[in-house]
């Protein structure tokens, strides 16, 4: 706990390049939400399989008209590998606990921290065409880091967090207790927010594509950028700038 | 060359990981102490729901243009049985619904007398646990009137409904506890879509349980029972398919 409340950019006495990037809050929770969203996925996929159709509005069967059929999750993408409902939800709704309730504590934690508006806080003139467009040009040549700041994350990296801290975490878990017939009880409002509880399935399905998606881009950047000093940065907290240390290729 | 290495070697552990994860998970379920945590999610999530709403909190009710066109069949569609057969064939005119267990007035009520109580209409969703749902209007006299007439005794903590379809043999069962027994969105359900309910949707009486998911919602109710524990009935899970496939008992999620 001692280093969650050291200030980040210092580096440690003795050492010239290491920078502190990850609080311990924020490791923590990267973790927990790393195995907890492949749960997620898998067991919900399972329960996908169970009515693979997907509808908009308050209602929807097999005899209503669908938006998208899914294709049949295979055994070896969904929890448990053998097809069974009763299984696959009682991981998901145990786990949904972990995710929700994790993401209130990486979001009260980072707001305290100031973990948030440090690092996510977006500027207007990031959002300049120039500024996009240089950015772009620098991920494009594998430069992902401001030399003279490399602690602070470009506008991308902002744009992909916060998109699926703010959006597609809170949509999903939203859209999810929206499916649950006591809570629409307790609280109507989560099926005027969604538009019904077939469209909540929806939302729920098309929130999973996109933390899908963001999984993908984020593990091909995380390598792109150093695997293994990105990955260490994520469960020591410290950092090195990849580049700037000699001894980091050697290893 | 070295970052390569690294940089496959990663992409390898990420992908065995997640192979691992994901079987791992199956080995985890089967552990008797992973399988008391994984079914731990249950009492939370009830617990949590319970303690966000009221208990007498209302499921949304809809319009008669928010119906579904169609509400399809779930289930048993028709219990086949010779009994239910002569039932059906009869109009359910010797059928009695009999109320009994820890009660102080045990009752046999018939279709005429069920259908002369004070009702309760309500069009509402029907969520079943595999994904899809659909709105159908419903009628009939709440739960808690039947259970007021018999009078339920103060041991009483559940209230059990045997069905007269058979599974594996057995009548169909469920159970709830005396919230939702006393819920006013609880009826006893003989009509639907201002119909007589008929054989597909559980005639003559179906269970209507608006805060928890459709295999609760008992279909062809033969008898109620107050009893003070689910112990000794059926395997003592509370139902047909909480004893047998691990369906949650609490069905709010």
């Amino acid at each position: 706990m001692t280093d969650a409340t050291r200030s980040p950019d210092i580096p440690p006495p003795g050492t010239a390049t290491p920078i502190y990037r990850h609080r311990l809050t924020t490791r923590i929770w990267h973790w927990v939400s790393a195995i907890t969203i492949f749960i997620m996925i898998g067991s919900g996929l399972t329960i996908l399989n169970a009515h693979p159709h997907l509808y908009w509005g308050q209602f929807g069967a097999n005899a209503d008209h669908a938006w998208l059929h899914t294709v049949r999750a295979p055994s070896w993408l969904t929890i448990p590998a053998g097809y069974n409902l009763a299984i696959a939800r009682r991981w998901h709704l145990l786990f949904a606990l972990v995710l929700g309730f994790g993401l209130l504590f990486y979001m009260v934690s980072s707001l305290l921290n100031r973990h948030f508006q440090r690092d996510f806080r977006i500027r207007a003139r990031e959002l300049t065409p120039a500024h996009l467009w240089y950015d772009a040009k620098e991920h494009a040549a594998l430069r992902f880091h401001d030399p003279k700041q490399p602690n602070a994350r470009n506008i991308f990296q902002k744009l992909a967090y916060v998109l699926t801290i703010f959006v597609l975490l809170p949509a999903m878990i939203l859209s999810g207790l929206a499916l649950s017939p006591g809570m629409d009880a307790a609280w109507p409002w989560l099926l005027d927010l969604m538009g019904g509880r077939a469209s909540a399935r929806s939302v729920h399905f098309i929130a999973m594509v996109g933390v899908v998606l963001f999984i993908i881009v984020h593990l091909a950047l995380v390598i792109l950028a150093g695997a293994w000093p990105e990955t260490r940065s994520m469960i020591t907290g410290w950092w090195r700038i990849p580049g700037h240390d000699k001894r980091e290729d050697a290893a | 060359m070295s970052s390569l290495i690294t940089r496959r070697a990663l992409v390898k552990t990420a992908a065995l990981g997640t192979g691992a994860l994901l079987a791992g998970c199956d080995r985890v379920a089967e552990l008797p102490a992973a399988r008391k945590i994984l079914f731990s999610g249950e009492k939370l999530n009830m617990g949590l729901q319970r303690a966000l709403s009221n208990r007498h909190s209302l499921a949304p009710e809809y319009r008669v243009d928010q119906m579904s066109p169609f509400f399809r069949t779930n289930g048993t569609s028709n219990p086949g049985t010779p009994e239910y057969a002569a039932m059906v064939a009869d109009r359910f005119a010797s059928w009695r619904l009999k109320v009994g267990g820890l009660v102080t007035r045990p009752l046999a009520i018939s279709h005429a007398q069920l259908m002369a109580m004070p009702a309760r209409t309500q069009i509402t969703r029907h969520d079943c646990v595999e994904g899809w749902s659909a709105i159908g209007k419903w009628h009939g006299p709440m739960l808690g009137s039947v259970l007021k007439a018999a009078g339920v005794k103060d041991s009483v903590r559940y209230i059990v409904f045997t069905c007269g379809d058979l599974y594996s043999g057995a009548n169909y069962y469920e159970s709830i506890d005396l919230i939702d027994a006393f819920h006013p969105q609880t009826i006893l359900a003989w009509g639907m879509n201002d119909q007589l309910l008929d054989v597909g949707h559980g005639a003559p009486v179906r269970l209507r349980l608006e805060r928890q998911l459709g295999y609760k919602h008992a279909k062809y109710v033969m008898a109620i029972d107050a009893v003070a524990s689910l112990t000794g009935i059926g395997l003592g899970k509370g139902g047909y398919w909480e004893d047998n496939v691990d369906y949650d008992w609490y069905a709010g999620i």
